[in-house]
This record gives structure tokens, C-alpha cells and sequence, in this order.
């Protein structure tokens, strides 16, 4: 016998007051925009600590090598928008990248189209198990997560061939820059903005949030619930895909290893973000925060020197748990 | 409260079309037929109620016209041609809109993503145009009489005007048919008000309204038209006007006044009225909603009755008492001491007690034995530093499977395997073993067997006789009657009336639960 709290919104019987309303919005700039103002309050620290963190080199490095993660976290945000998850990505990456690699033997074309169509292969098989079969997201990707790294190790011969990327076209693109800025970066950004234009001014958008909110009310409202869903891990796939063929192109070939881990650093980024594990609210923009603080973190534990990657994992992890309790309790206050 | 509909809508309904009909719907579950061979049918600008206690079938026919449950017989028909709704969406795109107990939008959105939600406007290049989308929102919501800002997001609305932005969205969407399902069960009087009148606007407009609610008030002020259902099957059709209350809870409970059983139904023996002092007295129960200032008392050796329709508060007021609901004021005490509302532990430690009414989901744990569904709430009681001895609980099991005459082929059984009835008493075994002095049983004997519910039945007039105060809520008219010795009616969260000593009988209990006062023995 579990204590029975039937809809404690039952309680808020008239208009939230003016006070209420004034503290909600503050809470709304703190889930939004909070990874963007522990971002700029970092970058100042880093500026002031390390003379070599400002640097049009470092900052460069940084953005490039935080596009990869952009475009996976970009899919990620909508799968989590909806209350799913994507646990596959990282080992999609990897295969994007390997075929990537295998395709730009026969141009650019290859380079991009044979990982996209994976992509859109693998989302689609998870989207429809989850969509279409209602199974639970957590276990139809961990099963994808597994499935595809093994896939990965098939077509490189267990993991011994690194395929190189010789194609002059794909090298520009990964390796090139256009007024400082890398192509990866441009390609990140432009699917960053399509993203944000999309969920905010689209029905698609808007019934992402929607699912995400509460399922069974989008179901109720007419909403085509499965047909989002599936969607959206197809779009997760492609994304993770085609990040995996740019970082072969950017490291000239496609590693068999990559990628693990991945998908948990994407999940990080994306909370961190503002969006909500539970789905129905966050923001792209806040992942380009979350993405981009994990970046500055690990930028700025390399600075020092004398620390190991291991210790930028404690406190990358350290930051989640902290975020994920300031939403925890911020959510709480909104739910009184 | 005015007992007519409002008279500025034109009576249409003898003369129009259907706008909505189901002709011989039959609904099975699992083999087990809820709906069978229903007609029902509502015509334009007529507002339709829709009637029946638990399990008669109303959210079944409710969910069969909405697209959410396709019939196994039978058709829908719409303006005259027969339609099918494979999904919610088909019968949405045709016009019938749903207003559910429970706001069914999105509390993180704002009102008028809410409304818009599937089909915002949108500009030449094809996204969604907010400024036009604000603008309708605004002029629609105006339309109904509610004035709100429409960028809010829904949640930091009260309740009723959410449910309002429900409506708004509903009708929005060409509705010929809204069907309201127990709209008012969390609004304010005044929202109702607000409510009323938007039905009126909507009736106006030509828009069928088909009204599911259990307050019997609201029924009798809003609709023109009752189709009344019991098991599955439609009992009565006609118009409010010619039904007195006391023939409707009749129609709906299957108990015809003229036509009372007579004694001896159930296993129930002589009830006996106590005059020990309460070992239970329960002042001012209150909880938004669901309970307005319930007070009882319970002495030692007696069964109570809780008589009420659905949704008059019998469980709530049976959760209050055990700690499950929290309460904004009251007090329950047991034996003179005050017990913590609002804690389950604290009510068991006070020796109160409760069945509750869904067993599978809230009572008994399918994959553990019999010995371990019965020792469980009584473990803490029979462990020594955290352990438990088998012999310990073994001594406590066998008492009771013998004493309730439990059958099972071991203690070790699964309870999954056992009959509705036996898991029943199962249950009842967890709580005697905890010593109680108070018993609420919600629905004891529902879903189990004729030959189990007599002894279930007989069970509780041995306990009551053996000292326990028993608090009984059961949807079976002869139940009450027979098992207790004084009946508490509730009625919309309150105390109605309590009937005592000889007056505890059918006709008397329908006459209150009717609550018009037509019947008031006194």
C-alpha cells in the first residue's frame, strides 16, 4: 500500500499569483540558460588562468572537436525531447565512420551517402521497435548500442582494418576552413539552426514537445504519436552517422574504436543542456552549452597538464550530477 | 440549482437526426462482455447524460464512440451513415470531441500551443505563425466568456480553467459531439457556473453534449436527456424531466422501489448495533474535492455501512481513516488518542486497518506464497533484530488459514493460484495478523464467486461479533443493508445521513442516496 497523491495539482485551486509567476519565469531562465551562464563564467576563468586558453588556435581546436558531438547530441536532444532515449550513437558513429571511410573510395558522394543510409537503416529498425512495437527505448538501443558495435568490428575484420580516407574532397571538408572556422563547425551550426527552426516553428516541433509532456494527452489530442517517435530515432541515427563519417574525414580514417562511450557524453550534454530526461521541455541552444562546456572542461584539465583524462571525467561527471539535482529541485519548485 | 435545463435552448430533440448513434454495440474484454447490444443516441443542440454505478459500462461506450475502442458488434453511425473510428483521431477529424476527468493537454505548453496543438496556422513558408496563433487563441477563449493570457503555460492555470482551454480546443475542432466525462470532478462551484454556461453557448450552436457525471445536481441542471446503463446493457432512455431521482438511482443500481428482495441474500446474519464507546471517532475529514467535513464513529463489535453512489467519497473516506490520503483538516482517533493523518504506519500502529478496493493492483503480491502474503505487513512484529524466524511465522499462518478457512494446498503456494475469494481472505489474514481494532473493507466480496462471498460475508459478522469495529463499503445495495447496523450515507463528499435500527434498508438507503429528501424517513 503506496500512499496515493492524487494529482497534486488538485491543490493549486486559483491563479498562480504575480510572485508565483515572476519566480517561475526565473526558474525558466535557469533550466534554459543556465549550462549558457556556467559556460561564459568558465570561459573567464579559463582566460584569467590559462594565457593560452583565449588563443584564435585553442578556441578553434576546441570548436572543431566539439562539432562531432554537436550534430550527435542535436539527434539526441529530440529522442530525449520525446522521454526516449538513444543509446546506440556512439556505436553508429563508429560505423559512420568506417563506412565513411570504405565509401570515399569512390568519392565524396560515398564518403557521406553510405553512413546516412546506415543511419537511416538503424534508426529506422529502433524507431519502429520502440514506435511501432512499444518497446522500451532504454533496451531497443542498448540492444542497438551492442548490436552495431559488433557490426563495426565485422566489417573491419574484427577491428584490425582502418580504412584510410584518400579522397582529396572529403579531406577538404573535414580538415578545411573557411575565415578560421572549420567546415565540421559550419555543418554543426547550419544543422543546429535547422534544429532549433524546426522545433520551435514546426507541427513536428511542437508535437515532439508535445509527446514528451505527456504522451497519452498527445494521444488523446490526435497527435501522430508513433509516427514522431519513429521519426525522431531515425533522425538520431542519421545524425550520429553522418558525425561519425565527418570525424573519419577530419582524421582521415575511420577507426574502429571510436565512439564508445559516446552516447553517455551526448545524454551529459544534453541534460546539462536543460532538457529534461522526462522529456517535453529543453532546447538546442542548450545543448550547443552543454555540448560546449564538456569541451572548455576537458580543454582546461589539458591546460593544467599535470592531470589525466581520468580526472576530467570525475568532474564532467561531477558537473551532471549537480545539474541534474538543480533541475531535480527546480522542478519540484515548479510542481508547489 | 434549478431542476430544468436551460430553457433558452430550442428543444430539438424529438424532432432532429442523430448526430451521433451506436446501434447494438457490443463490447467483449477477454471473454468478458461489457457492453452489449447498446443503442444510444444523441441529437443536435441536445445535452444527453450519460448514467450508471461502476462497472455498468459508461467508459467503455465512452471510449467505443471516441475511436479509442473499436466494437466487436454492432456500428457507430454518424448524421445517418455508418461510420468507423479506428482511432481517437478518426472520431476527432468526424466531430466528437472528448473532455476527460483529467485535463488532457500538455501542462508544459501554453494555452494556446494547447489549443492549436496538430493544427497551428502557419505562414507561407510552412512554419507555425505564433502571432496568428496567440491572436485566434485569444478571440476563441473570448468567444466562451474566459479572458486569459494565452502565452501562459497551462500548468500555472487553475484546474478549471484548464479544463475550459479543453473545451475551447475541442469545440475548435468542428465538433458536432463533446462528450464530458465527469467534467466538474475537480472545479470549483463557480467554474461549474462558468461551465454551465458554456454548454449553454455550444447547445446554441448545435452542438450534441453527451454528459457523464455522478453528481445527480448537475445532472438534472444541465441535461434534457438520460440514457441510463447496468451491466453492460442501456436500462432506461427518456427524458430527465419525466424521472424522478429516486426512479434514476433505482434504474441505475437494478433495485426497483415497488420491487425490494426481500432479507436473506447474502450470508449476513443479525447485525447488532453496539453501545460500547467508539474506539474510532473521525471529525471533519476534508479534502479538496473528494470529502467535505466527514465525521463518524465506530464502536467496538459493530459493522458500519458506507452508502453512497460513485463518487459520493466512500473510498476516500475509507483512505482518510487508513493514513493513505492526505487530508487538508480532520482528525481520526483511536481509543481517545489522535492518530497522524495523512501515515499509513501511524494508522496501522493505531490498530486501523484496510482492504483495499483493488485488490490485485493494491493488496496482495501474486509471485510470494500465501505464508508470505499473510506475514508480510505483520514481519516487523515477529522479527528479532531484522530476522525472522520460519517457525515464528509458520505458528501465525496456520492460525489463520484454519481460522478463515483459507484453501491452499500449502502455505507455499503461490497466491496467484488461488481463487478470488481465498486471495481475499488472504488479505484479511495480513491485517488480523497485525491485531487491529478497526477494519475498512472496500468492496470485500467484488469479483469473487457466489459460494466465496458467503463465506467472506460470514467472516465479517464473526469478526464484528469477536470485537472488531468494521467499517464496510460495498456497491451492493443488499450488501450494506444486510451487513451492517447503521449506515452512513455520503453524498458529494459529505455525511447526508445515517440510518439507524430498523430504518437500515433498501428503500430508506435508495431514498437517501437519491438525496431529493423525497424519501427522508424522518
Amino acid at each position: 500500500m503506496t500512499a496515493i497523491e492524487p494529482s497534486a495539482s488538485q491543490s493549486s485551486e486559483s491563479l498562480a499569483s504575480d510572485a508565483q509567476l515572476a519566480r517561475e519565469r526565473v526558474v525558466s531562465v535557469v533550466q534554459s540558460y543556465g549550462a549558457a551562464i556556467v559556460l561564459a563564467l568558465l570561459v573567464v576563468i579559463a582566460s584569467i588562468s590559462f594565457p593560452t586558453f583565449l588563443t584564435p588556435n585553442n578556441l578553434t581546436n576546441i570548436a572543431t572537436q566539439s562539432s562531432f558531438p554537436l550534430i550527435v547530441a542535436i539527434g539526441m536532444t529530440f529522442v530525449i525531447l520525446t522521454g526516449g532515449i538513444d543509446l546506440s550513437v556512439g556505436s553508429v558513429f563508429a560505423l559512420g565512420g568506417v563506412l565513411g571511410a570504405m565509401g570515399s573510395q569512390s568519392g565524396v558522394g560515398g564518403t557521406f551517402l553510405l553512413p546516412i543510409v546506415a543511419g537511416v537503416v538503424i534508426g529506422a529498425i529502433q524507431g519502429g521497435l520502440v514506435a511501432y512495437a512499444g518497446m522500451a527505448p532504454f533496451i531497443v538501443t542498448l540492444a542497438g548500442l551492442l548490436a552495431v558495435r559488433g557490426l563495426v568490428l565485422a566489417v573491419t575484420n574484427a577491428g584490425s582494418n582502418t580504412p584510410l580516407i584518400t579522397d582529396p574532397v572529403t579531406s577538404v571538408i573535414g580538415q578545411g576552413k573557411v575565415l578560421g572556422v572549420s567546415y565540421t563547425v559550419l555543418i554543426a551550426l547550419v544543422l543546429l539552426a535547422a534544429g532549433v527552426v524546426l522545433l520551435a516553428r514546426s507541427r513536428g516541433g511542437q508535437s515532439i514537445l508535445a509527446i514528451g509532456g505527456s504522451e497519452s494527452a498527445a494521444t488523446l489530442m490526435g497527435l501522430p504519436v508513433a509516427r514522431v517517435k519513429f521519426v525522431v530515432y531515425v533522425v538520431s541515427g542519421v545524425c550520429a552517422a553522418l558525425a561519425g563519417s565527418l570525424n573519419a574525414a577530419y582524421s582521415s580514417s575511420g577507426v574502429p574504436t571510436v565512439g564508445v562511450g559516446l552516447e553517455l557524453s551526448a545524454i551529459s550534454a544534453v541534460v546539462i543542456g536543460g532538457t529534461l530526461l522526462s522529456g517535453g521541455k529543453g532546447s538546442l541552444i542548450g545543448t550547443l552549452a552543454g555540448v560546449l562546456l564538456l569541451a572548455v572542461i576537458q580543454n582546461m584539465i589539458n591546460q593544467v597538464g599535470s592531470l589525466t583524462s581520468s580526472v576530467q571525467a570525475v568532474v564532467s561527471g561531477g558537473f551532471l550530477a549537480v545539474v541534474v539535482i538543480i533541475q531535480t529541485v527546480l522542478a519540484r519548485s515548479q510542481r508547489l | 440549482m434549478s431542476s430544468s435545463p436551460d430553457q433558452t435552448v430550442p428543444d430539438t430533440s424529438a424532432i432532429a437526426q442523430p448526430v451521433l448513434e451506436a446501434r447494438g454495440v457490443t463490447k467483449r474484454f477477454a471473454g468478458v462482455t461489457a457492453l452489449s447490444g447498446i443503442d444510444f443516441a444523441v441529437r443536435p443542440g441536445e445535452s444527453h447524460a450519460l448514467m450508471g454505478e461502476n462497472g455498468a459500462g459508461k467508459s467503455t461506450l465512452i471510449k467505443v464512440l471516441t475511436g479509442v475502442h473499436q466494437p466487436d458488434d454492432g456500428e457507430l453511425v454518424w448524421e445517418g451513415s455508418p461510420v468507423k473510428f479506428a482511432r481517437p483521431l478518426d472520431a476527432q477529424r468526424r466531430g466528437v470531441s472528448t473532455i476527460y476527468q483529467e485535463v488532457n493537454l500538455i501542462p508544459l505548453m501554453s494555452v494556446a500551443q494547447n489549443i492549436y496543438l496538430g493544427r497551428e496556422p502557419r505562414n507561407r513558408i510552412g512554419l507555425i505563425d505564433y502571432s496568428q496563433m496567440f491572436a485566434d487563441a485569444r478571440t476563441l477563449l473570448t468567444t466562451y466568456g474566459i479572458d486569459i493570457d494565452v502565452k501562459r503555460p497551462l500548468r500555472s492555470l487553475a484546474l478549471g480553467v484548464q479544463q475550459m482551454v479543453a473545451l475551447a480546443r475541442a469545440v475548435s475542432i468542428n465538433a458536432g459531439v463533446v462528450i464530458m466525462d465527469e467534467p466538474t470532478s475537480s472545479l470549483e462551484a463557480r467554474e461549474v457556473d462558468t461551465l454551465f454556461s458554456v454548454i449553454g453557448i455550444l447547445r446554441r450552436q448545435g452542438i450534441a453534449i453527451v454528459y457523464v457525471s455522478h453528481r445527480m445536481d448537475e445532472i438534472y441542471r444541465v441535461c434534457e436527456r438520460v440514457t441510463v446503463l447496468r451491466d453492460g446493457r442501456v436500462v432506461h432512455v427518456g427524458d430527465l424531466a419525466d424521472l424522478p431521482r429516486m426512479e434514476l438511482v433505482s434504474l441505475m443500481l437494478g433495485r426497483s422501489v415497488a420491487n425490494v428482495k426481500g432479507r436473506g441474500v447474502t450470508a449476513f446474519g443479525e447485525t447488532r448495533e453496539s453501545d460500547a464507546p467508539p474506539v474510532l471517532v473521525a471529525t471533519d475529514l476534508s479534502r479538496k474535492h473528494q470529502l467535505e467535513g466527514v465525521g463518524l464513529e465506530i464502536r467496538p463489535g459493530e459493522v458500519v455501512g458506507l452508502g453512497g453512489l460513485l463518487g459520493a467519497g466512500r473510498s476516500e473516506t475509507l483512505k482518510a481513516l487508513a493514513g493513505v490520503m492526505q487530508l487538508d483538516r480532520g482528525t481520526v482517533a483511536v481509543d481517545g488518542k489522535q492518530v497522524r493523518s495523512g501515515s499509513v504506519p501511524a494508522a496501522i500502529r493505531a490498530g486501523i486497518v484496510m482492504l483495499p478496493e483493488d485488490r490485485k493492483s493494491e493488496g496482495i503480491i501474486p509471485n510470494l506464497s500465501v505464508r508470505d502474503n499473510i506475514v508480510l505487513a505483520a514481519l516487523p512484529r515477529l522479527s528479532r533484530a531484522g530476522f525472522s524466524s520460519t517457525k515464528n511465522q509458520d505458528a501465525v499462518v496456520d492460525v489463520f488459514m484454519r481460522r478463515l478457512r483459507i484453501k491452499a494446498s500449502s502455505p507455499d503456494q503461490q497466491v496467484s493460484e488461488l481463487s478470488g475469494g481465498n486471495q481475499q481472505k488472504v488479505m484479511i489474514a495480513r491485517w488480523l495478523a497485525m491485531n487491529p481494532k478497526v477494519l475498512l473493507l472496500d468492496e470485500p466480496t467484488r469479483g469473487i464467486d457466489v459460494g466465496a462471498k458467503a463465506e467472506v460475508q460470514a467472516l465479517i459478522d464473526e469478526l464484528a461479533a469477536e470485537g472488531l469495529a468494521i467499517v464496510l463499503v460495498s456497491s451492493e445495495v443488499e450488501e450494506v443493508v444486510e451487513g451492517s447496523a447503521r449506515v452512513i450515507v455520503l453524498r458529494d463528499g459529505r455525511v447526508e445521513t445515517e440510518l439507524t435500527g430498523a430504518d437500515v434498508d433498501e428503500e430508506h438507503l435508495l431514498a437517501a442516496l437519491a438525496g431529493d429528501g423525497s424519501g427522508d424517513p424522518k
